[in-house]
């Protein structure tokens, strides 16, 4: 029988090393999923690019020079206040790339290097890093900044390359409207549809159309929504309810007066509905956390883009609607907690 | 195949040991058996510096009924009652010291031979509790305690817990294709004490040779069930919600609801005290992971030294983390001179890539520890709570209902570290209610 023990010079000086234990001690688990938040990032990103891809198409150089200064301005913006403030630098969370790709879709092709910078500040600076950085800010940074870029420079927000093709755009880019603009403009002047031009679904849903710079292309983004899911970034319930919501409403008001109000489908595929479902609605942050908090949240989210689309001042309402819902996840958390395992039903 | 709501999938990394037969430990010269080794009320040593003890022989006596004795792991003289490091506590906490002789001489009467199915239930569960067994699966709660329902509880359900959701730890699967008669067997006495004419062994789908060895050897009276390989299918609350649609109620004990549950380390353990009077004196333990030269299952005895159990195992290899059980639910230790408990269901080393040791980041409420969660708490807000130290705040949000699985803590991408905040948390709230 080894007498395993046993005392003996060469025993003893092993033991001696081996006493001199170097470990991690540190609560369970011990093990973790390979999914952070950088890679969560990531996959976002790897989601938009199908959708800015078919807007540097449409819109050339112009829009590739926009979501490059705005990535860039976010990411220089979170280092520098993070740095004056003494607080450690996380731009390698991906999360200011993230937000600059998005306020960069969110950005009309031709937007100034000004427009692009001064809505990355507000992004980055106020709605971000004001209400403590990543995962305290109640409201989508580059929704906030585009929205206030909306409301300080509406000309410059609402100047709308038309799309060319990529491999002609050999003179100056002209500007039109929107599929929504010319649908509120035809509304409000001639107080029917039918006066609006283009209202094809095919152009939107390819991306053949004026608007956002990563917004006019339906497809691309659902292709980019369905990756999201397919990963698991994101449930299905706030992109299925928030594009439900909108169809549903404007169908009813569609089938009882089709003269006054266009099809389901146009409001489906034209405008920020894609994006803002698929994208912005789900950001983790802004969002409520249980699943049935998504249902209610996205069902506001569709209830006021109708209302704005269709009733309100602008022609698009998107950004607004998510803005709106944002400040009620606090409630939404509150009202939808789970009932927890064991409790007496 | 049947579950629970909630869960996650860790890499099983089960291939890594639970191919390798058991191999015995051989006899060490020294043995520090912990005088507490369950949970529950103290235990005070009967034996003294220089008492001779022979095997199985009783070296503590238990100070209530929620307790049990510890025994001398084999035969020579006792050579302190010293302290040693609690793997649990990580505090020194005492321990009988045993010089073996070499002899492994039995306790006079020892092993006897008799039929448990000719005992009373008084019998065994007198049996039961002078072995001094415990919940083998790492809870190590007196395993008589669970067999003695009061009066108003109905007890129509028993469960042998062959789950083994932790990754990396294979003994309870070892013990199923070496030794299933002990198991069964032992099932078969706690049914005869429990009253009931049937039971059910759970196994996860992952063991299918010992699912299929199950099936041929189980009397009909014992059913096997295929669980989905998920964890925590083996925590007692969501096994019994798995097999019977019950939920034990927050607060509760599975009694409540009619069910009581032994793994099934713990119903070999109590087939070798009923029918032999053999004491919990060794354990099957899966020594393994990727830090460990040579992972193996070994039957070791309660009180071998963790240092000696790692050098019968090859030693160390760019260890970054031991543990004392598995990877969720296991306690990292500091120090390899502590000793194998009854408790002690695997011995995990990891290096440094297998483990997790970054910083942790601001929560980004991206719900996954919500739908993670089995007793479907929100764990994102008791860690905000825990980060803060705001235990009553914690409270009125289900803090006493978190089992502590870690499935939160796996699956969030902020890496941080959910478990430790709730543990930190219930500190704080023990503490503020002894205080008054």
């Amino acid at each position: 029988m080894k007498n395993i023990s046993a005392s003996n010079p060469a025993e003893d000086q092993a033991k001696e090393q081996a006493s001199k234990l170097s470990v991690y001690v540190s609560s369970s688990p011990h093990v973790h999923s390979t999914e952070d938040v950088p890679w969560i990032m990531r996959q976002v990103i790897y989601a938009l690019i199908p959708g800015a891809l078919v807007g540097v198409y449409f819109f050339g150089i112009p829009a590739l020079k926009v979501i490059a200064l705005a990535v860039v301005s976010c990411v220089v913006m979170e280092a520098l206040w993070q740095k004056l403030t003494g607080n450690p630098i996380t731009i390698k969370d991906g999360s200011a790339v993230l937000t600059g790709l998005l306020l960069a879709m969110n950005l009309p092709s031709g937007a100034p290097w000004w427009l692009v910078v001064i809505g990355s500040l507000v992004a980055i600076i106020i709605a971000k890093q004001l209400f403590g950085g990543i995962g305290n800010n109640p409201f989508n940074p580059a929704l906030v900044g585009r929205v206030f870029l909306l409301i300080s420079f509406p000309v410059a927000m609402t100047t709308w390359p038309e799309p060319r093709s990529f491999f002609s755009q050999a003179a100056d880019a002209t500007t039109g409207a929107t599929p929504l603009g010319a649908l509120k403009t035809a509304i409000f002047e001639h107080g029917t549809i039918a006066a609006a031009p283009g209202m094809n679904l095919m152009d939107p849903f390819l991306g053949n159309v004026g608007g956002s710079l990563g917004e006019i292309s339906a497809l691309a983004l659902i292709l980019g929504g369905i990756y999201l899911i397919a990963r698991r970034i994101i449930t299905w319930h706030i992109p299925v309810v928030y594009i439900a919501t909108v169809a549903v409403l404007t169908g009813i008001l569609w089938l009882v007066n089709p003269e006054g109000y266009a099809s389901p489908a146009f409001h489906l595929v034209a405008g920020g509905l894609m994006l803002g479902a698929f994208f912005m609605a789900t950001d983790m942050v802004t969002s409520p956390i249980t699943n049935t908090g998504k249902v209610v949240f996205a069902a506001g989210c569709g209830v006021i883009t109708v209302v704005i689309r269709l009733w309100g001042g602008y022609p698009e309402g998107v950004s607004f609607a998510i803005l709106i819902m944002n400040a009620f996840v606090p409630l939404i958390n509150r009202a939808t907690r789970p009932t927890k395992f064991g409790a007496v039903r | 195949m049947k579950t629970f709501k909630g869960g996650i999938h860790p890499p099983e990394e089960k291939q890594l040991v639970k191919d390798n037969p058991i191999v015995d430990f051989p006899l060490s010269s020294r043995y520090h058996v912990l005088v507490q080794q369950h949970l529950g009320a103290p235990a005070k040593p009967v034996v003294k510096a220089g008492d001779e003890v022979k095997k199985g022989q009783v070296l503590s006596e238990p100070l209530g009924f929620v307790s049990v004795p510890v025994h001398a792991p084999t035969s020579g003289r006792v050579k302190e009652i010293g302290r040693i490091v609690h793997p649990v506590t990580g505090l020194l906490a005492p321990c009988i010291v045993i010089d073996a002789d070499g002899r492994d001489e039995w306790a006079e009467g020892l092993p006897l031979e008799r039929d448990p199915f000719a005992m009373s239930r008084e019998e065994l569960l007198d049996a039961i509790k002078t072995a001094g067994v415990v919940g083998m699966g790492g809870a190590t709660f007196p395993t008589h305690v669970k067999l003695s329902p009061p009066k108003d509880k109905t007890i129509d359900t028993f469960i042998v817990n062959g789950a083994e959701c932790e990754p990396y730890l294979s003994s309870d699967h070892r013990l199923m294709l070496e030794q299933p008669e002990r198991v069964l067997k032992g099932a078969g006495v706690i049914m005869k004490a429990l009253g009931l004419d049937r039971a059910t062994i759970a196994i996860e789908a992952n063991k299918p040779d010992a699912i299929k060895l199950m099936r041929e050897k189980a009397p009909a009276e014992i059913q096997v069930e295929t669980l989905k390989v998920k964890y925590p299918q083996g925590a007692e609350k969501q096994l019994i919600n798995a097999l019977t649609g019950r939920e034990v109620p927050s607060g509760g004990l599975p009694m409540d609801v009619g069910a009581v549950v032994q793994n099934a380390g713990t119903c070999a353990a109590v087939w070798d005290a009923c029918a032999r009077g053999i004491p919990l004196i060794e354990r099957i333990t899966s020594v393994t992971g990727r830090g460990i030269v040579q992972p193996k299952n070994i039957r070791v005895r309660v009180g071998t030294l963790l240092r000696e159990v790692i050098d019968f195992c090859g030693g160390l290899n760019g260890a970054a983390k031991i543990i004392f059980g598995g990877p969720m639910m296991g306690i990292a230790q500091f120090t390899q001179d502590i000793a194998i408990m009854k408790g002690t269901s695997g011995v995990l080393v990891l290096r440094e890539e297998d483990t997790n040791i970054t910083a942790y980041s601001a929560c980004i409420s991206c719900g996954r520890c919500v739908e993670a969660c089995p007793m479907e708490l929100i764990p994102s807000v008791l860690s905000k709570l825990g980060e803060k130290g705001m235990y009553q705040k914690a409270m009125e949000n289900n803090l006493l209902d978190c089992v502590e699985c870690g499935s939160c803590t796996y699956v969030c991408p902020a890496n941080r570290p959910i478990v430790h905040f709730v543990k930190h948390l219930k500190a704080l709230s023990r503490a503020a209610s002894a205080k008054k």
